[in-house]
C-alpha cells in the first residue's frame, strides 16, 4: 500500500518547479499571454527537450515511457505557475495516436509532438456543447478511400496554435459511427480562429472544416470504432485539467494565506478573524480532497483505463465546483486589491473559470457518477 | 503508487475474512452469536488490536489494523470489544500515563468489556473551549475532593467508571495548566447522574454532578496539573477514517435504494436530476475521504506523524452525516417530516431518526468550526485568536 509519489517523482516535481520558477514568473506569464501565439515557443521547446511533453509517449517514438501519475506531477506545477502552454492538448493528441494509430502514423507524428516541434490539439466539442457521442455532429462523408469533413468544432483548447488536430467526426447516426482523424495545419478547407477568452493563457479556438479531405492514412484506427477511445481521451483530459487545477488553486490559496497573515485591520492581521480563517480552511479541505481524487484517477488511467471514468468524473466534478468557488472567495478575502489588474489573484480566478467546463463541468460529471453508480 | 497488499497482508486479510464468515454468517445475528463472536475476537487478541502485546493487546501493525477495520466494516461486524470509550481513549491514556497498578487494574477489564467507561470532559461553561474547565478539585491528604458539574457525558447512566478532568490549580499562566485527570467509580458517594433527552427523543448523554466526591490520590492518571496532556495524547490516537468511510458508503447505498422506491412528482426520486446530483456529490465526497485516509495512512507507513490534517476528514464526515439525513428526507418529500408510527413513512422512520441524530458525531469530537480553526492555525499557520 502506497498512495504517495516515489523519490523519482518528487525529483521530477522539484525539477519542473525550479525550471518554471526560473523561467516563468507571473510577470512572464502576463507577457506571454499578450503575445499573439499565447505561448512561448522557445520555453515550450526547452520543456520538450527535458522530456516533459512526451513524458507518457513510448520511448520508441521519442517519448519517455512514463505514466499519468508522472504527468500529473508536471501538470500540477504548470498549473501552479499558470504556465501558458499547449501541454494537455499535445498530450491528448499524442495519446490518441499512440492508442489507435498504425506504426506508420506513430512514426510520422509522435516524435514531433514529443520534441515540441508540433503542437497538438484535440477537437471534440461542438455547438451542442455536449461530451456525449450525440454531441458530435461533424460529418465525414465517404469519398472513395478518403473522407470529406464538413462542419465546425468549437471551444477547442489550443486550436489557434495547433499544427496537428485530432478530430472526432461521425459517418452515421449510431455511436459506432464515430471516428478520429488527423488534420494538419494548412489542409485545404481548414480554418481556425481564436475565440477571445477570459484566461489569456489558455487560447481557445473555432475550427471550420469546409470539405477538408482525410486520406485513409489520416484516420486513426477502424472507421466508426473510435467512441471508446474518445471517451478515454475525455477521462484523460478531465484528469489533466484537474491536475493543473490542483496546482493553480494551491497557488492562489498560498497567495491568499500570505495576504491574510500580513494585512492588518482593526490592529490585527485579518487572518486572525474566523471570517477569514474558515473559508481558507474549507478551501484547504477541498484542495486536498480533489488532489486525492485526481491522483487516484491518474493511477487508474495507468493501471486500468477501462474503469477510470468514475475516478476521473469524481476528480473533475469536485474540482469544477471547488476551484471557481475559491477563486471568488480569494478575491473577496483580498478586498479591493484583489479586484485590480495589477494584483495576480485574477489570473488564477480566470484559470479556474476556464477549467470549469473543460472536459466536463460538475453537472456533467455528477450525472456520470450517478449513472455509473447504478442510478 | 501501489494499492496492492503484500503477501503477508493478503494472508491476514484472508484470515480475517474466513474468521468473520465462520463466526458471523449472513443476515440477522442473535445475541448468542454476537456474544460468541466477542469471546472469540478477545481470544484472538483483536480487541485492542493496536495495543502492545504486553498489555494484552494484539500488537497489530498499522496496515493490519487497517485491514481488520476494513474487513469488519465490510462484513457489518459488531465492534471489537464492548467497552467503547475504554478502547478508544481511556485504555490508550492508561497505557501511556498509568502506574503499573492502574494498568493491572483497568486494562484487562477494558479488553474484556467488563463494564463501561464514560468521559467527563465538557462542562456547562466549557465546551469547545474545553481547557477553560472549572470543576473544582482540592487535595486533602491522600484524597481529592471534587465539586462541580460535567455535561454531555455520553452513557454516564450505564457506566461504572468515569475519566474526569478537574481543575486542581486556578492561578495558572496558561489555562491548559492546573488540570488533573482522575479515574473515578461512578458509584462514589456524591455523584448524581441526570440523563438529558435529545431532540430525537432518546437519552444517551447526561449531566453529572459532583458534590464533595472523594477520590483517592492513587486514582490520579498522570501527574497533578498535567491532565491536559493526558487528554490530548489520548484523543490523538486517531487512525485513518477507514471504518467511517465504510459506514457512510453503506448509508449512501441505502439512500440510493430509498431514491428508487420513493416517488417525486409521480416519478421515482432516483430519476430526479437534483436528487441524482446530490447523491453523486455525496458519493464523490465519501471517495475523497477514503483516498485522503489512504494518503494519511501512507504517511504513517513512511514513519511520519499525522498532524492536524486529519481534521480534513472530520469535516467531510460532519458534512456527510448532515447531508445524507437531509437528502433522505428530501427524497421522501411530504413523508419527510413524518415520524415512526405513520403507516406511510418509509423504513419505519429510520431516516427521520437518522436526520435528527447527526449532532452525536458532528458536535461530539469538536464542532466543524473548531476543526476549521485547527486547520487554519495548525496547518495554514494563521495567527491564533
Amino acid at each position: 500500500m502506497n498512495f504517495g509519489f516515489s523519490e523519482e517523482q518528487e525529483l521530477l516535481r522539484a525539477e519542473v518547479r525550479k525550471f518554471l520558477d526560473q523561467n516563468c514568473s507571473l510577470d512572464e506569464v502576463r507577457k506571454i499571454a499578450e503575445k499573439p501565439e499565447g505561448f512561448d515557443r522557445h520555453l515550450w521547446g526547452r520543456m520538450a527537450e527535458l522530456g516533459w511533453v512526451g513524458l507518457t509517449f513510448p520511448e520508441a517514438y521519442g517519448g519517455v515511457g512514463l505514466g499519468w501519475v508522472d504527468l500529473v506531477v508536471v501538470l500540477e506545477e504548470t498549473g501552479r505557475s499558470l504556465f501558458p502552454s499547449p501541454l494537455i492538448s499535445t498530450v491528448l493528441a499524442g495519446t490518441a495516436i499512440e492508442r489507435a494509430g498504425s506504426d506508420a502514423q506513430k512514426e510520422r507524428h509522435l516524435p514531433g509532438l514529443a520534441d515540441g516541434s508540433v503542437v497538438g490539439a484535440f477537437a471534440l466539442v461542438e455547438d451542442a456543447d455536449s461530451l456525449d457521442a450525440d454531441g458530435i455532429a461533424l460529418r465525414g462523408a465517404r469519398d472513395g478511400d478518403a473522407v470529406r469533413l464538413e462542419g465546425e468544432k468549437l471551444f477547442v483548447p489550443d486550436a489557434p496554435d495547433a499544427d496537428l488536430l485530432v478530430v472526432a467526426f461521425r459517418s452515421g447516426d449510431a455511436v459506432d459511427s464515430i471516428s478520429l482523424g488527423i488534420v494538419e495545419r494548412g489542409a485545404p478547407g481548414l480554418s481556425i480562429d481564436l475565440l477571445p477568452g477570459m484566461d489569456e493563457t489558455k487560447p481557445t479556438g473555432r475550427v471550420r472544416f469546409d470539405g477538408v479531405t482525410l486520406q485513409s492514412d489520416a484516420i486513426l484506427g477502424p472507421v466508426g470504432g473510435a467512441w471508446p477511445l474518445v471517451s478515454h481521451l475525455i477521462d484523460c483530459g478531465a484528469t489533466a485539467v484537474t491536475a493543473e487545477l490542483v496546482g493553480t488553486v494551491e497557488g492562489l490559496h498560498a497567495l491568499t494565506v500570505d495576504y491574510a497573515k500580513q494585512r492588518i485591520q482593526f490592529d490585527k492581521p485579518i487572518g486572525q478573524f474566523q471570517g477569514v480563517k474558515h473559508p481558507l480552511a474549507s478551501a484547504f479541505v477541498d484542495i486536498e480532497s480533489f488532489k486525492s481524487l485526481c491522483y487516484y484517477a491518474a493511477w487508474q488511467l495507468d493501471e486500468d483505463p477501462a474503469v477510470a471514468s468514475l475516478a476521473a468524473s469524481r476528480a473533475k466534478a469536485y474540482a469544477s465546483e471547488a476551484a471557481p468557488r475559491f477563486g471568488v472567495d480569494a478575491i473577496q478575502l483580498h478586498g479591493g486589491i484583489g479586484y485590480t489588474w495589477e494584483y495576480d489573484a485574477h489570473l488564477y480566478l480566470k484559470r479556474a473559470k476556464w477549467a470549469r467546463p473543460a472536459f466536463g463541468d460538475a453537472d456533467h460529471h455528477l450525472e456520470r457518477i450517478a449513472s455509473l453508480g447504478g442510478l | 503508487m501501489d494499492f496492492n497488499l503484500s503477501p503477508d497482508e493478503e494472508a491476514f486479510r484472508q484470515e480475517v475474512r474466513t474468521f468473520l464468515a465462520e463466526n458471523l454468517g449472513e443476515g440477522e445475528r442473535d445475541m448468542a452469536t454476537i456474544a460468541g463472536f466477542q469471546k472469540k475476537v478477545r481470544e484472538k487478541r483483536w480487541v485492542g488490536f493496536s495495543w502492545p502485546k504486553e498489555y494484552g493487546g494484539g500488537g497489530g501493525s498499522i496496515m493490519e489494523q487497517v485491514i481488520l477495520k476494513e474487513e469488519m466494516a465490510k462484513a457489518k461486524a459488531p465492534p471489537l470489544g464492548t467497552c467503547f470509550m475504554g478502547l478508544a481513549w481511556v485504555g490508550p491514556a492508561i497505557i501511556e500515563y498509568g502506574t503499573p497498578e492502574q494498568k493491572k487494574k483497568f486494562i484487562p477489564d477494558i479488553l474484556d468489556g467488563a463494564y463501561q467507561w464514560c468521559t467527563g470532559y465538557s462542562e456547562p461553561a466549557s465546551g469547545s473551549d474545553l481547557a477553560s474547565l472549572s470543576c473544582r478539585c482540592e487535595r486533602e491528604g491522600d484524597t481529592y475532593v471534587v465539586n462541580g458539574q460535567k455535561i454531555w457525558t455520553s452513557i454516564a447512566m450505564w457506566s461504572n467508571w468515569i475519566i474526569l478532568l478537574v481543575r486542581t490549580q486556578t492561578e495558572v499562566k496558561s489555562k491548559h495548566d492546573g488540570i488533573t485527570c482522575l479515574l473515578v467509580p461512578m458509584d462514589t458517594k456524591g455523584i448524581t447522574v441526570r440523563p438529558i433527552k435529545n431532540m430525537a427523543g432518546g437519552a444517551i448523554f447526561a449531566e453529572v454532578f459532583f458534590d464533595d466526591v472523594r477520590v483517592p490520590v492513587e486514582n490520579r492518571l498522570g501527574e497533578e496539573g498535567q491532565g491536559w496532556g493526558v487528554t490530548v495524547s489520548a484523543l490523538a490516537h486517531e487512525r485513518s477514517s477507514i471504518a467511517e468511510v465504510h459506514g457512510l458508503s453503506r448509508i449512501l447505498d441505502d439512500v440510493k435504494d430509498l431514491a428508487r422506491r420513493c416517488r417525486k412528482n409521480g416519478r421515482p426520486a432516483a430519476e430526479n436530476a437534483g436528487i441524482r446530483r446530490r447523491i453523486a456529490r455525496a458519493e464523490m465526497r465519501i471517495e475523497a475521504m477514503r483516498l485522503n485516509g489512504l494518503r494519511f495512512l501512507t504517511k504513517q507507513l513512511r514513519g511520519e506523524k499525522l498532524g492536524s490534517e486529519t481534521s480534513i476528514n472530520k469535516l467531510h464526515r460532519a458534512e456527510l452525516e448532515v447531508e445524507l439525513g437531509e437528502l433522505a428526507l428530501e427524497i421522501q418529500g411530504s413523508r419527510g417530516p413524518l415520524w415512526q408510527g405513520s403507516d406511510v413513512v418509509p423504513d419505519d422512520g429510520r431516516w427521520q431518526r437518522y436526520a435528527l441524530s447527526w449532532p452525536e458525531v458532528v458536535i461530539g469530537g469538536g464542532t466543524p468550526n473548531i476543526q476549521k480553526n485547527i486547520i487554519a492555525e495548525r496547518v495554514l499557520g494563521l495567527p491564533k485568536d
